[in-house]
């Protein structure tokens, strides 16, 4: 018994020492920065990749195994420098959410280089030579290869603290982290500082990642995974603080390590939910500051939302004419793919609804479409409720969810909201994934189809035609009647909206709550047309769907969301069918989209 | 008619007293001044009043209703209408919607979720920017304004509840000089027409001499002086610490 | 050495420098006095590229500098002591000074941590304490320092005495009169008379974002009315 506790605790640190290299250079970036680096999940991936090619390539023993991992971790650094330099050094001035956005790019692009050049098959990398065997600790086995990793863990925090506390370009790290602007004044070339910063921060990622080589398999997924991880070490340790992320990576160690005995079902739930307390007590993390005023603020001004002109409405009159009379036309491939833009449609029109009007970042919308499909799915699987029920009750569930989770995100702003939102959307999805009794976990719930009268497409994609576009037509109107309007001028300023008398904070979470709903909507349509739900419905890459469909429509026009769904959900498909690295084109197009066309598609036809 | 009183107001940061134990009071339709150098509690005094800060004692009664501590949104309700030091409207809204708004809120009718805002009785909101000349661009965005009109609009805004008090921080900061005197003109018409009570802070000394029916003076938290224009004028204590020191007028 | 011309600058929409010409040259004081909220630190930083002008011209050394980025305009040897001091609260005094040091400058005496201590001799007590644990005064000292540790040729020293006791604003004028004994000009902006009229070697007036009169700190002192009008209650 006492030796299992003690292992568990080892294994407890070993997980914390991988996860606070990763964490200390995500941390130390943005400290610098102010950059939120969704590519240092990406980092790392590429630096288990590398270290497996070396560990295979390079003969055996020690030099060359240890000279590896090392000679990984520069590589990821000069991989970070050259992203640093081609992108982010562009749009240091652009609003966070735009920079998360070029970042996931980033994402995308890794993703399909690593498929192309390592394939898709997980990888098993050699074991560390001399390290295979395990250590007994009252009579548990311990593997001596962890214990070496958490000797790592705290030799790199150890080097990093000297790093920072004695040497010059550490000084000017801290310098810089609480007040950039100053530094410059300085004398000092921010440029270099956050090049190196760039680089120092990329290469803990590779060496974490290439340290992983003989613990697990390598594999296309380590990239998200990690970095959901690594976010909320960051968060919970404070963004940019170091001792932060150590603190943190210690106590989300140890959880992971001791709620495996616990509560064997719900670990990653219990992760998150230690992320959103600390939030809620402390919204700047354990050890993390307000951020100092003097950090050079944009303040970006929103243009003006209209209403349609006389010839706006003709458009729509006749495209919506022409999509009901589609579905007497088209074949069954065809109104598969319309209900799906429907869907999309709705989707996106709800997050635009918190992010344009309402001015709120959410990387995790997913969360309530995933909530809506499962409420519908759970109804039929276990109480045999029929679709149209079930239909009533996915808002229902996704919109109290909304009112449950928005009462926390509304009360932090900008990146740590961000942070807040994606945390709640993983709670979401680990329940999926993990309570197998009541969800189905990783095979999902099957069998969610509607009646009869409901199955043939052209009768589905009128439904998803009328309650999506009538759903987005909702949301529109709620846009310019007092009730968006003043959500809008709690964006524009809180400090003018509180001084006319309106209760700012309430404002912002009914709108959360409203936009969960009808995403609940959209996605308890979505169960019943594809007739299974998914974890994955909830998961990152499904909330970052939502986000490019927004941005590439644009935030600032109410029309946005729709023409993005379309053109995303289209373009989708076309990649798809058209070329097997479809993520590499959409991850190029949306940094082209960000470095050129900040203002998303719906701004092209606007003159400027 | 006495419509604000302050009484004994203190507030400190970490030990360092930003202002301590001011009183003073005002009457309807009566332009008051405050004034004193940098650092000398002017926003914090102000921020107390209009509630930002909560004091950490003291009182702040208005027309015999306490306001002392009540969030921003409640001391609007109680009849406290604000204008920035720097602007603070809605920049993506236009300039009657800004009114509109403000006149909703103040009936309580914000959450309403079909009828456009743009429909809701454009009447008054007009009525309200022809009052401060600001009529003919009613249309237009906020974002777009000039910002000696920008002021114009808050003050719209402000008058929007029908004010008993009007907090006016800096109200002609970063304008022209002969906007300057426009707008003080124009709010002191208002004022006595409607018999608002205005407090404001004023770094334009011609801005505070021309219009302040009375000056409080602030130096190191504590009321240094106060009095009409030309006492305070007079006062060898304010020449001392407020640049002012062996000049004669 | 330092020529400001006819600079404008706007925070926000707000129009806060409604055209600012002024001239500091080598070796001198250069006292730019007004109210607050008049300019005075708009000025100072439009100077250093902090806030950017929207018109006007900034020479510095017979080069032109308006539009450079803050670290061009400081590594060209201007120095800025920011009126809210900005010190590094979690650095350490001597690390503080750090983040300050630049080359040495040819033709100027270095500037070392021993050297500060010796103008500021109550830093040297402190080199390990973080900067957020230090009293008003400190900080200011601690600020300037700084700055001086880049080997700047002109100082920018805005309100310098803001917000100290008076025995600690005389040692405070005190060590910028050594300083410009020393050879360092300096543009100062304050709103404190007295410490003005002591320190400065010349004098700009600003008001509502313009220079109203421009003269020797002389030609102020003997001049009533203007003092009277600008400067008075």
């Amino acid at each position: 018994m006492l030796g299992n506790l003690a292992v568990q605790a080892l294994s407890g640190l070993a997980s914390a020492a991988s996860l606070f290299l990763v964490a200390a250079g995500l941390t130390v970036i943005f400290g610098v920065t102010r950059i939120v680096n969704f590519a240092h999940g990406s980092f790392y991936m590429l630096g288990a990749y590398l270290g497996w090619t070396l560990a295979t390539n390079l003969p055996r023993g020690h030099v060359p195994f240890w000279g590896g991992v090392v000679l990984a971790a520069v590589i990821v650094g000069l991989v970070g420098v050259v992203v640093e330099l081609l992108l982010l050094r562009r749009i240091y001035k652009a609003p966070e959410l735009f920079q998360l956005l070029a970042t996931f790019g980033v994402v995308l692009v890794v993703q399909d280089a690593a498929l192309w050049i390592w394939g898709p098959q997980d990888l098993l990398g050699p074991r560390a030579p001399g390290l295979r065997g395990a250590v007994y600790i009252f009579d548990s086995r311990f593997p001596l290869y962890d214990l070496v990793l958490i000797g790592i863990g705290i030799a790199v925090f150890l080097l990093l603290w000297l790093l920072f506390q004695r040497t010059r370009f550490g000084i000017l790290v801290r310098a810089a982290t609480a007040d950039r602007e100053m530094v410059g004044a300085l004398g000092v070339n921010q440029r270099l500082l956050f090049t190196g910063v760039f680089f120092l921060g990329s290469a803990l990622a590779g060496l974490a990642g290439a340290l992983q080589v003989p613990r697990e398999s390598v594999n296309l997924q380590m990239d998200l995974a990690i970095i959901a991880e690594a976010f909320v070490v960051v968060v919970v340790g404070g963004l940019g603080s170091l001792p932060g992320a150590a603190l943190a990576a210690l106590l989300l160690g140890q959880m992971q390590a001791f709620g495996i005995l616990v509560f064997p079902q719900i670990t990653l739930v219990l992760v998150f939910l230690v992320m959103a307390a600390v939030l809620v007590v402390r919204p700047y993390g354990l050890l993390g500051r307000a951020p100092a005023g003097h950090a050079a603020s944009l303040h970006i001004v929103e243009p003006p939302i209209a209403p349609l002109s006389p010839r706006g409405r003709l458009v729509a009159a006749v495209a919506l004419g022409l999509a009901m009379l589609a579905p007497l036309v088209l074949a069954d491939y065809a109104l598969v793919v319309m209900t799906e833009i429907c869907v999309a449609i709705l989707f996106a029109a709800t997050l635009h609804f918190i992010m344009g009007p309402g001015g709120m970042a959410s990387f995790g919308h997913a969360a309530y479409f995933g909530i809506g499909a499962y409420g519908a799915a759970l109804l039929v699987k276990h109480l045999a409720a029929p679709m149209e029920l079930s239909l009533l009750a996915a808002p229902f569930a996704a919109g109290i969810a909304g009112l449950a989770f928005g009462w926390f995100c509304v009360r932090l702003s900008g990146v740590y909201a961000a942070m807040l939102t994606m945390a709640f959307a993983q709670i979401a999805w680990s329940t999926a994934f993990q309570w197998v009794a009541f969800t189905g976990g990783d095979n999902g719930i099957l069998g969610v189809w509607p009646p009869a009268w409901a199955v043939p497409k052209p009768v589905q994609a009128w439904g998803a035609l009328v309650l999506c576009l009538g759903g987005a037509f909702l949301l529109r109107r709620m846009i310019f009647a007092p009730f968006g309007a003043a959500l809008r001028a709690q964006r524009d300023s809180v400090l003018r909206a509180e001084a006319i008398g309106i209760d700012t904070m309430r404002t912002r979470w009914f709108a959360f709550a409203i936009a969960a709903a009808f995403a609940g909507l959209a996605g308890g349509l979505f169960a019943f047309t594809k007739g299974s739900v998914f974890p994955t419905y909830m998961n990152i890459s499904r909330s970052t769907d939502g986000l490019l469909m927004v941005l590439l429509g644009g935030v600032q026009t109410v029309t946005g969301p729709i023409i993005g769904a379309i053109a995303y959900t289209g373009l989708h498909e076309q990649l798809l069918r058209l070329t097997d690295l479809w993520r590499a084109v959409l991850g190029a197009i949306i940094i082209a989209l960000v470095l050129f066309f900040p203002r998303g598609l719906a701004g092209l036809g606007a003159k400027q | 008619m006495t419509l604000l009183v302050v009484e004994n107001l203190a507030k400190s940061f970490g030990g360092v007293h930003a202002v301590q134990g001011v009183s003073f009071s005002l009457a309807a339709g009566e332009l008051l001044a405050l004034i004193g150098p940098n650092g000398a509690g002017k926003s914090t005094c102000f921020n107390m009043l209009n509630g930002q800060l909560r004091p950490d004692q003291g009182r702040v009664v208005l027309a015999g209703q306490e306001i002392t501590g009540k969030p921003p949104r409640q001391v609007w309700r109680m009849g406290v209408g604000r204008t920035f030091q720097i602007t603070a409207t809605f920049a993506s809204l236009p300039v009657i919607e800004n009114v509109q708004l403000a006149l909703l809120s103040h009936r309580r009718r914000i959450l309403r979720f079909w009828k456009p805002l743009a429909a809701e009785d454009p009447a008054e909101a007009l009525a309200l920017l022809e009052r401060v000349g600001m009529a003919d661009q009613a249309q237009r965005p906020c974002g777009v304004l000039a910002y000696g009109d920008l002021k114009r609009v808050e003050l719209a805004i402000a008058l929007a509840n029908a004010p008993r008090l009007l907090l006016m921080d800096e109200p002609t900061a970063g304008m022209a000089p002969a906007e300057r005197v426009a707008l003080m003109a124009l709010t002191a018409r208002i004022a006595r027409e409607s018999g608002i009570g205005v407090l404001f802070t004023e770094h334009d000394m011609d801005v505070v001499f021309t219009h302040a029916d009375r000056i409080m003076v602030l130096e190191r938290g504590r009321l240094l002086a106060e009095g009409a224009p030309e006492a305070v004028r007079a006062d060898p204590r304010v020449r001392e610490v407020y640049l002012g020191h062996e000049g004669t007028h | 050495m330092l020529r400001v011309t006819e600079l404008h600058a706007h925070y926000g929409r707000a129009h806060i420098l409604q055209g600012v010409s002024l001239h500091v040259r080598p070796g001198e004081i250069h006292v730019l006095l007004g109210r607050n909220g008049a300019g005075k630190s708009t000025t100072m930083k439009a100077v250093m590229g902090l806030v950017p002008p929207t018109s006007g011209g900034v020479e510095f050394l017979g080069q032109p500098i308006a539009g450079l980025e803050p670290f061009e305009v400081a590594r060209r040897g201007l120095g800025y002591v920011p009126e809210e001091r900005r010190v590094f609260a979690e650095l350490s005094v001597a690390e503080n000074l750090e983040v300050g040091r630049r080359r040495p400058r040819e033709g100027l005496a270095p500037w070392t941590v021993e050297r500060v201590c010796a103008v500021f001799p109550s830093l040297a007590a402190m080199l390990k304490r973080p900067g957020g644990r230090m009293s008003g005064g400190e900080q200011q000292m601690l600020t300037i320092g700084r700055t001086l540790m880049g080997n700047p040729c002109l100082v920018l020293l805005d309100e310098p005495s803001e917000g100290l006791a008076p025995v600690i604003v005389d040692r405070m004028a005190e060590a910028v009169r050594a300083l410009r004994d020393e050879g360092m000009s300096i543009l100062l902006s304050e709103q404190n008379w007295h410490f003005a009229r002591r320190v400065g070697d010349t004098a700009s007036i600003i008001e509502k974002g313009a220079i109203v009169w421009h003269g020797t700190m002389q030609a102020l002192l003997a001049d009533d009315e203007v003092r009277a009008r600008y400067l008075t209650v």
